[in-house]
């Protein structure tokens, strides 16, 4: 009785290559952007998770790798880490870190650093990751991003490689911080919908 | 007495791995918010409470004469 595939359950293809694409060449890295801006625009625009419940495909890579493929232990994740507490914390934590690194963009764009050819991971250890850079024909502050934009992914990669293997396959869905806010965007926009029409 | 799917809704994350693996089509994520489940639908089969990887869906005896 299993449901016919449709094309966007193979959407797990592009993450995959978008993670292999950023030890290739960090410029790639770019295209992460559409991770961040899909889903907010089909959150805020119809009011919906279909980003989460359809199309993303580190969700379905890592139901993938931790179902078929037997990765994960399959047990239930700690009190704590589903609470809104946590989730809600994590969220500002992550983008607090998100503005940090756009903060180091502007300073590079600034020229008031050079550009540093490293991926940050968990926030902590710098990888020398030079290989991955081919020279820019935009402005180092580009590349800088990219840098930065691809520490971002693949840390929150490993994040979620660790608790698909500890908890569920999707663990991470749980604590995803663009499935928390957009969650609280749809949250926000059915609570304002159902009182406009209740008027 | 059959058995049927409940979503503590409070710690839903609308994340929707439990529509993905519902045979039946049960559930749905209305608005983003969190999931609900059709009990005229659910079969009771379990799997939404193995996928969910938040672990907040439970099977109860569902009350069938009402
Ligand atoms: S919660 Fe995050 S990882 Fe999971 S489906 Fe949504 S955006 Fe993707
Ligand atoms: S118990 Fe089975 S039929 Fe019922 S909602 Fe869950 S997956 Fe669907
Ligand atoms: S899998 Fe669990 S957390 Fe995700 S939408 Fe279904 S009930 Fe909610």
């Amino acid at each position: 009785m299993k449901a016919k595939k449709k094309w966007y359950d193979y959407l797990w293809i592009f993450s995959l290559t978008y993670l292999i694409l950023g030890f290739v060449n960090i410029l790639f890295a770019l295209l992460g952007m559409i991770c961040f801006i899909a889903p907010l625009v089909i959150s805020i625009g119809w009011g919906n998770k279909a980003y989460c419940n359809k199309f993303c495909g580190r969700g379905q890579l890592f139901s993938m790798l931790g179902g078929h493929f037997g990765l994960s232990r399959k047990k239930d994740m700690p009190k704590w880490m589903k609470s809104k507490y946590f989730r809600y914390g994590f969220l500002i934590f992550f983008f607090t870190m998100f503005f940090i690194m756009l903060w180091n963009t502007y300073l590079v764009f600034a020229g008031q650093r050079p550009l540093g050819q490293k991926i940050k991971l968990l926030w902590t250890f710098k990888v020398p990751w030079q290989w991955a850079y081919h020279g820019t024909i935009f402005s180092d502050g580009v590349a800088q991003f990219a840098f930065g934009f691809y520490s971002i992914m693949l840390t929150s990669t490993i994040l979620g490689f660790l608790t698909m293997i500890l908890f569920k396959p999707r663990s991470w869905c749980v604590y995803c911080p663009m499935g928390t806010m957009t969650q609280l965007i749809c949250k926000a926009k059915h609570v304002t919908k159902s009182q406009t029409d209740a008027k | 007495m059959k058995r049927k799917a409940i979503v503590d809704t409070s710690m839903c994350a609308a994340c929707g791995c439990c529509v993905k693996v519902c045979p039946m089509g049960a559930i749905s994520v209305p608005h983003g918010v969190n999931a609900v489940i059709d009990e005229t639908l659910c079969i009771g089969c379990g799997k939404c409470a193995k996928e969910c990887p938040a672990s907040i869906i439970t099977l109860e005896e569902a009350n069938h004469e009402s």
